[in-house]
């Protein structure tokens, strides 16, 4: 396989790797969870578990510092098929697909169930590592971000800046937490443990021009299949983080799986922030000027 | 639209702009800041810090010296304290000097940590000089190096919260600089006419109501500039202390104006309200933050509604 896509090889030189990632296709996700015990074992996370949500069979809650994996879990009334405005003619026939076991995901009695892994996006613009003023969130040289626990002193800036809200302070410990795509395991030429452990490969790990050519392939598949609502969420450039490392097949609007629709790295906006910081600064200054000598003394 | 109707676990749909969001059981997208009490104080102490270093620079300039020692004095316990309230708040504050490993102008954290050293430096030294003679030939490249350094670091914590994903923080990125350096210029103002007497305070009265006008401004710009005209600034705690802050500081505005040349004690209790209403102000703005964060529907709504008015694509393809 050539690899032709590297990582950062300004910052790695010859020792960037080929960018991997996750390409996650939800649409076989049958939220076994296998990824966030298999995350908890290898990465020796602390319990987590908050207790009992009654949000359908997610008891996870949402990523955080001792949560790198979160199996989402929707329950959707789809009645008789028939949104995206098909025809009740095509509903019926879609119906015997479903019968026929075509269909990718639990359909029946109206009752539609969406799955899927989340994770960390591993973003290509990501805002924890530029804000971070330790220097402790840094770019791997195969494109993964990753927190140094032995430098990270728990300011807890990358908390609000990440726009996934991925990012946790372990309150015990006072440092924050994340997925590191098994760093540890990569050396070894391992894949991360959640993408070893999935029983349907709902979860790839690979190289990321590989995964998103497959991804694209599986959109337009499912697509053919009357899945009108597919989409490929993080798989583009052009979006508000240059595109993640990891990324997701949908079968409904990012936000019905907690993911915000048009994430958007802080840093596009900090020329204007600091203009504008420094022309308070200087106005600050002119006022405290006009202050003392603007009167009697 | 799709027909499809998500099962949600008890809690309450969210809206935006009187529309249900869709959203994922009603969670939050965005996690909370972590930051607890010690940052919005550090907010003020360190306005209060740089503002009245600037203060006691220029009074030494014209020759106000009773002023100017004052003001040194109130720059220093300001100075002072906010490293105080910054390494308190760290979840390893054994580890605070990894602030200053690298130097990052994408991050307002670490370019404020280089500000806040070079201030505490220059301030101290200038404060030394001022009230015992030492140090004169430091002081001399310590006081205006504590002055300029003092402007920016009255700015760049506003810069430091808008540089976020939150979405009452990042929409005010442009006003919110200036309601911290108004505030931070009431308060420098404030804290002077307290320590001063009267008939050498003139220009930390006139310092004092000028940042009053300004941040009672800057708060209306602020408010406007985030969606739904401010529903994160004027909903819940960040509401009332939003309320409070504008009732201190127009109380302790207008005493100071009408009384504050007079009488000693009508300066010190306006300059108490004063100080109470920037407090407030820091506050309001850093619970405003905490609110827009936890609400699924603050962060998912504007980003759903610029999608949809076609202003931008999102990150989903189909």
């Amino acid at each position: 396989m050539t690899l032709d896509v590297r990582a950062w090889p300004a910052t790695y030189g010859d020792e960037s790797q080929p960018r991997i990632g996750f390409f996650t296709d939800t649409s076989i996700c049958i939220g076994c969870k296998a990824c966030e015990v298999a995350c908890k074992e290898w990465n020796q996370i602390p319990m987590s578990m908050k207790g009992f949500t009654g949000n359908s069979y997610d008891n996870t809650i949402a990523l955080g510092s001792s949560t790198w994996r979160h199996v989402a879990f929707v329950e959707q009334r789809v009645p008789a098929g028939i949104e995206d405005g098909t025809s009740l003619v095509h509903a019926a026939q879609r119906a015997e697909a479903i019968e026929g076991g075509v269909q990718t995901y639990q359909e029946g009695d109206g009752l539609r169930w969406l799955m899927a892994s989340d994770v960390c996006k591993h973003c290509t613009d990501a805002a924890c590592l530029e804000v971070c003023p330790t220097g402790a969130l840094f770019r791997t040289e195969y494109g993964t971000v990753v927190v140094q626990e032995d430098v990270c002193n728990g300011c807890g800036y990358c908390v609000p800046a990440c726009p996934f809200g991925v990012l946790d302070q372990r309150e015990e410990d006072g440092r924050v937490w994340k997925c590191t795509l098994c760093y540890d395991r990569l050396k070894d030429g391992l894949e991360p443990a959640c993408a070893k452990a999935c029983p349907t490969d709902s979860i790839q790990f690979g190289e990321l021009t590989d995964l998103r050519a497959r991804a694209e392939r599986r959109l337009q598949q499912l697509k053919q299949s009357g899945q009108e609502n597919a989409q490929l969420y993080l798989a583009d450039d052009s979006d508000g983080i240059g595109g993640a490392g990891a990324f997701f097949l949908l079968l409904d609007d990012p936000e019905v799986y907690g993911l915000p629709p048009d994430p958007v790295d802080t840093r596009r906006d900090l020329g204007s922030i600091w203009a504008a910081a420094g022309a308070a600064a200087a106005a600050l200054g002119l006022g405290l000027a006009a202050a003392v000598f603007g009167g009697r003394r | 639209m799709s027909a499809v109707e998500t099962q949600t676990g008890g809690s309450g749909q969210p809206t935006w702009d009187g529309r249900p969001v869709r959203s994922y059981h009603g969670q939050p997208v965005l996690k909370e800041p972590i930051w607890t009490w010690e940052i919005p104080f550090y907010f003020f102490t360190g306005g209060v810090a740089g503002a009245s270093a600037g203060l006691a620079e220029l009074a030494g300039l014209r020759g106000n010296e009773v002023l100017a020692r004052r003001s040194w004095a109130i720059a220093t316990a300001g100075i002072v304290a906010s490293p105080v309230f910054l390494i308190s708040d760290l979840g390893r504050p054994a580890r605070f000097l990894n602030m200053l490993r690298v130097f990052k102008v994408t991050s307002p954290m670490s370019v404020g940590s280089w500000i806040l050293s070079g201030s505490g430096v220059s301030t101290t030294v200038a404060a030394v000089h001022a009230w015992t003679g030492a140090l004169p030939a430091i002081a001399k490249v310590g006081r205006p190096a504590a002055a300029l350094f003092g402007l920016p670091l009255s700015s760049y914590t506003a810069a430091l919260i808008a540089n976020t994903a939150v979405p009452a923080w990042h929409q005010a990125r442009r006003p919110l600089p200036f309601l911290f350096a108004s505030g931070a210029a009431l308060s420098a103002g404030a804290a002077a006419a307290i320590a001063t007497p009267p008939e050498y305070a003139a220009p930390a009265r006139r310092l004092a109501l000028g940042g009053a006008v300004c941040e009672l401004g800057a708060g209306l710009v602020t408010e406007r500039a985030v969606d739904q005209h401010g529903r994160a600034y004027r909903s819940g705690v960040a509401g009332k202390l939003s309320w409070a802050s504008r009732a201190l500081i127009a109380a302790g505005g207008a005493m100071m104006a009408t009384r504050g040349e007079r009488s000693r004690r009508a300066a010190a209790s306006s300059g108490l309200l004063l100080l109470g209403g920037a407090l407030a102000a820091r506050w309001y703005v850093f619970k405003a933050g905490v609110q827009s964060a936890s609400d699924p529907a603050s962060v998912i709504g504007p980003q759903r509604a610029a999608i949809e008015r076609g202003e931008r694509r999102g990150a989903a393809r189909r």
